[in-house]
């Protein structure tokens, strides 16, 4: 006897004034001033409303959230181990499935978002993530990528980008780029490997109408929806605090960010600019970058290069602007 | 077989419940991180909500009644995302020391 699970189905916003004033993540945390992945949460709250469970495996959003026994969460949130954001949103939600099916629970399936950051998802938190992508429970898992642990002092992690100075990767004689590595994609990694997964997006902190859609996209969705999101951090990429927006911009008019949505197995792009800026412009504006020659540059402009138009790639046909060497 | 058993006042409980916030966190007041201030021109805002959107820490929302911005000044940290993303420039960046009630000035900030 199949029992019908009541789930909610959260409206798409048009414009800034369709975006409710209410907050859920409520001002009164210890996030860095202009700290992007503060902003996700704030956009994810507002786009869950109020009917929502979250959760948030260690890394800023849960150690600079929840200081000295307060949080500033107005929804049930937990903490989780790092390494299980997955696992503990698969149990709570497999135990709401149990409730409903009892008829111990008669509302509507909250929606369940794991908050993690890119370590949490991609790396120590990935075994977690991609058991509950594969065995399809009805959650959300949101990826913040500020481009590294923050939280234990900006340690590499798989989404730190080639060149990148971190504590683990600092330049030096024999190493003068730091970072030697390209970054793990996140999006197909899940898009690649979980057949229960009809939803995967990325968006960016500048463009919140489009994040918040694509949160509610994802929560609509019966099943697993993995988003992805750029959140630029100002202590670990070492830029001035008032220029988060505008980072998160240039990362798309340069090709370092890509915004776009798979939907069961067709992709569209969003925000694709006319022409893309050299990828320097970008880098220049970040201290983290600031080690690097020449020939640096020139390498990560390759790679973007050969991302943006590789063959039977999902990433958006570039308009090839002039680019400076 | 005997139990271990733990003395009374070394008990914790596990895991700690905290009550969610409402509005506020009052817990962690941050307005006193702040060394400037953005200052608003109520004449030459188009409430396009921008600094709204783009806070992270949701200190402009908008006053459906009289159609105005309205700034949180406990918990304002200073980034000045919202200086910067203002298309109308109608919002300022002022240094404390300018309010007599300037977080810098006090003694005890809140
Ligand atoms: C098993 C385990 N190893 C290491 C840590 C230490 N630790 C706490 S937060 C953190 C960084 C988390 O990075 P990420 O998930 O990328 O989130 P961010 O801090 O960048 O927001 C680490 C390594 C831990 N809490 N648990
Ligand atoms: S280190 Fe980065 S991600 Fe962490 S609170 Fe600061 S700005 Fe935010
Ligand atoms: S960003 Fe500027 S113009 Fe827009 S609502 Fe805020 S203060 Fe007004
Ligand atoms: S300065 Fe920063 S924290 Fe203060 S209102 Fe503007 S965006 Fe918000």
């Amino acid at each position: 006897m199949a029992i019908e699970v009541k789930t909610q189905n959260l409206e798409m916003v048009k414009s800034l004034r369709q975006v409710p004033q209410e907050e859920h993540y409520v001002p009164g945390h210890r996030t860095c001033q202009g700290c992007g992945p503060a902003l996700v949460y704030k956009l994810v709250s507002k786009a869950t409303g109020g009917n929502a469970i979250f959760l948030g495996p260690t890394g800023c959003m849960y150690v600079a959230n929840t200081s000295y026994l307060c949080a500033p969460f107005a929804y049930p949130w937990m903490h989780t181990q790092i390494t299980n954001g997955g696992a503990v949103a698969s149990g709570i939600e497999a135990a709401y499935q149990v409730l409903i099916r009892k008829g111990k629970y008669k509302g509507e399936l909250p929606s369940i978002v794991v908050m993690a950051g890119d370590g949490g998802s991609i790396d120590i938190g990935l075994q977690a993530m991609s058991s509950m992508m594969y065995r399809g429970h009805d959650a959300l898992f949101v990826m913040y990528d500020n481009e590294s642990y923050a939280n234990t002092g900006i340690q590499v992690s798989p989404a730190t980008p080639y060149g990148a100075n971190t504590t683990f990767t600092p330049p030096g004689k024999n190493v003068p780029e730091g970072r030697v590595l390209f970054p793990k994609d996140a999006p197909q990694l899940v898009i690649g490997g979980h057949p229960a997964v009809h939803y995967v997006a990325t968006a960016s902190v500048a463009y919140p109408v489009d994040l918040i859609n694509k949160v509610r996209k994802g929560l609509n969705y019966k099943g697993p929806s993995f988003v992805h999101l750029h959140a630029p951090c100002p202590k670990g990429w070492l830029f001035p605090a008032q220029k988060t927006i505008e980072v998160a911009k240039l990362a798309i008019q340069t090709g370092m960010w890509v915004n776009y949505t798979w939907e069961n197995g067709e992709y569209t792009y969003d925000h694709t600019p006319k022409e893309y800026k050299p990828v320097k412009e970008y880098m220049k504006g970040q201290y983290r970058f600031n080690h690097l020659s020449d020939a640096h540059y020139a390498k990560m402009q390759a790679f973007i290069d050969a991302r943006l138009k590789a063959p039977g790639k999902p990433i958006a046909i570039p308009v090839l602007g002039p680019r400076e060497q | 077989m005997s139990r271990f058993i733990i003395p009374k006042h070394l008990e914790v409980p596990l895991g700690a419940c905290l009550p969610a916030p409402v509005k506020e966190q009052p817990g962690m007041i941050t307005g006193n991180w702040r060394t400037e201030r953005p200052v608003i021109d109520h004449e030459a805002c188009t409430t396009c909500l921008n600094c709204f959107i783009y806070c992270p820490d949701a200190c402009w929302h908008l006053d459906e009644k009289t159609e105005q911005m309205v700034w949180n000044a406990d918990y304002c940290k200073g980034c000045m995302i919202c200086v910067n993303e203002c298309p109308a420039n109608c919002l300022s960046t002022v240094n404390e020391l300018e309010f007599p009630d300037g977080v810098v000035r006090l003694e005890k900030p809140f």
